[in-house]
């Protein structure tokens, strides 16, 4: 780089130019894997334009099942960049759920009061979630993987004996049909060409530019790098690194009753089973989004465009003619493992070369 | 900062001690510093060095003796705790992290802030400019402050945490083997910021268990040996091999001397047989 002079140690740090930069960001090979998801399915469909893939009606469909994984995966982003893995998510969702249907239709509380409890009930088991992780010292994926069979199983038990029998309670859509503030979770935010938006897509960029801005413009989001990064030296720094955990285990849980909350007043009924398998999605959106297993690296913004890969995968499969959406799992599985070899180069970039 | 700091020394541990499980790490050991001194803390591996400085920058309590700033008694519940009465502490293992951006590493902990209430935020333009300016300071120009802490040689992260520690020690700086892992180019930098801080008016403890860069720069010498004190000197009083005698590690290396004695005196023969 420099002709004649002797570099001196301090001057082998090179300049970084944009390019290189967006190359050695963290969601760099989501947004590009967005793109080229995009193109692929456009292209297997014939590059038609104004029906199927190609349509109001077609975006709309995969960008709410984008916008209901996205909010679920920006916080677990920011608990996976602090280290720590979430898998009840996905029975939060179906007791969360069951939690709301039951209050509105069995026993009758407005929506509001019902609500609230859903979001207190779920924030309580965050943070239980995040104290034993904290207080025992054992992974959270093995904390987590107790309360995922612990939420499910009673949740099934529970709901049979106070409905008599039943696994599924129904007539959320009765209760609520009047209450204005069930749009929150049900409404649609504009139509354009036939497409109905809904208002998770709302909820969906609320999360994710509240997330990305926590961890990239507050002190806390830096304490969740640090945290990830290595727990010894960033109490030695003086970051309160059990706060920070349990705060994140809560934002996790709060986003799973967001998820049930539009689920439930959607569809107007709530299923003991809801939510299933959606812990490992949330993840695979956080991996293709850019954040490392082992945290300490990582974007919310990443796992917008993580989500966007995964609900145009699920969604454009059913469009590609002579497939079938048999092959999710499969095509899903294959990104994920893409998506952590490329993490793993952008890093080693990143990191120039040494770690 | 008041009138009776003058005399007393800002910090002191008092005969403390301290055991984990079975292992007793110190038993009945004392080390003070004053400002504008430095007090090389000298010790083998396992001597109780790390338990010491641990329990001087609020990690452990002792269990056993006490701790003392400017002559009056103080209980460091938290690394927090001694941060904010100004003891800055550079870890050995713990210094930065890798995968952070220099000025995120430069400030953790203490992020400035802009804005009020819910919009209170890091300050992201003052920390970069804070971080490049002060690594500019010590020799390291930073031209992109968002450059990954990685990418860095180990002199460079040992010279960053203690960079961060002078901004942040205001009173205390407590330096962990910050020359072990460093060539002697830039173990010499390491060194001469000792002495800048020392000159500067804080009060440094210096660990490092190779007495060739504690005797240039230290004017009191605190020996452990296996977890006790084996003496206190002061500049002057004592020289190299009397020091590595006091560590533990005088026996050994005086051994393995006249090992090589015999050998080079057998290899002398083995040639003249030959011959």
């Amino acid at each position: 780089m420099t002709v004649g002079a002797t570099p001196s140690e301090a001057q082998r740090i090179r300049r970084v130019g944009l390019w290189r930069t967006f190359l050695t960001r963290p969601e760099f090979g989501s947004i590009v894997g967005a793109l080229f998801i995009f193109l692929l399915f456009w292209a297997l469909t014939g590059f038609t334009v104004g029906k199927g893939f190609m349509s109001w009606q077609g975006f709309a469909a995969y960008i709410e099942i984008t916008a209901q994984v996205g909010i679920l995966g920006a916080t677990v982003s920011l608990l996976m960049i602090a280290g720590e893995f979430d898998l009840s998510v996905g029975s939060m969702i179906g007791a969360a759920g069951l939690i709301l249907a039951m209050c509105v239709s069995t026993y009758g509380l407005p929506l509001w009061l019902s609500i609230i409890i859903t979001f207190a009930f779920a924030l309580a088991i965050g943070w239980l979630n995040g104290y034993l992780v904290v207080k025992t010292g054992l992974p959270s994926f093995i904390v987590t993987l107790g309360s995922l069979y612990m939420l499910r199983g009673a949740g099934l038990a529970l709901t049979r004996i106070l409905t008599n029998g039943l696994t599924i309670v129904s007539g959320v859509g009765t209760a609520t049909a009047n209450d204005p503030l069930a749009w929150l979770f049900n409404g649609t935010l504009f139509s354009i060409g036939g497409g109905d938006f809904k208002v998770e897509l709302l909820w969906w960029i609320l999360v994710v530019g509240l997330a990305s801005w926590i961890l990239l413009r507050t002190r806390f989001g830096n304490w969740i790098f640090a945290v990830g990064g290595s727990k010894d030296a960033s109490r030695s720094m003086g970051v309160p690194v059990a706060r920070v955990k349990i705060l994140l285990f809560m934002a996790t849980a709060a986003c799973a009753a967001i998820f049930a909350c539009i689920q439930v007043l959607s569809v107007g009924t709530a299923d003991v089973l809801r939510g299933q398998q959606k812990e490992f999605e949330a993840i695979i959106t956080a991996v293709i989004g850019g954040t490392l297993l082992t945290g300490g690296y990582g974007s919310a913004l990443g796992s917008a465009f993580g989500a966007f890969v995964l609900g145009v995968t699920q969604l454009g499969i059913f469009f590609v003619p002579g497939f079938n959406s048999d092959w999710y799992a499969f095509v899903l599985g294959l990104l994920l493992l893409v998506a952590a070899l490329l993490n793993n180069w952008i890093l080693r970039r990143a990191s120039g070369a040494r770690s | 900062m008041t009138a009776h700091s003058a005399n007393a020394p800002v910090l002191e541990a008092r005969n403390v001690s301290k055991g984990f499980g079975r292992v007793l790490a110190l038993k009945d050991v004392s080390l003070s510093v004053k400002a504008g001194e430095v007090n090389c803390l000298l010790g083998d591996n396992g001597a109780g060095k790390s338990t010491l400085i641990k329990m001087l920058s609020g990690v452990h309590r002792p269990d056993s003796g006490s701790l003392a700033m400017d002559g009056e008694p103080v209980t460091l519940s938290s690394p927090h705790d001694a941060q904010a009465r100004g003891i800055a502490t550079v870890f050995q293992d713990l210094a930065v992290l890798p995968l952070m951006s220099v000025s995120r590493n430069f400030f953790l902990g203490n992020e400035p802030t802009k804005g009020f209430g819910p919009f209170r935020h890091f300050d992201v333009a003052t920390a970069d400019r804070v971080a490049r300016q002060r690594m500019k300071e010590i020799g390291i120009e930073v031209r992109e402050t968002s450059q990954l802490v990685g990418t860095m040689s180990g002199g460079e992260r040992q010279t960053l945490a203690i960079a961060r520690a002078e901004y942040f020690g205001a009173r205390v700086l407590i330096l962990d083997e910050p020359t072990s892992a460093l060539g002697v180019k830039q173990s010499a930098i390491v060194l001469r910021h000792i002495l800048r801080a020392r000159a500067n008016g804080l009060a440094v403890i210096f660990i490092t268990h190779n007495v060739q860069h504690a005797l240039p720069v230290g004017d009191k010498f605190t020996i452990l040996s296996h977890g006790r004190s084996a003496g206190e000197f002061r500049r002057g009083e004592v020289g190299l091999d009397q020091l590595l005698a006091l560590m533990g590690g005088g026996a050994e290396l005086t051994e393995l001397a006249t090992e090589l004695e015999q050998l080079r005196a057998a290899g002398v023969a083995h040639e003249a047989d030959a011959s």
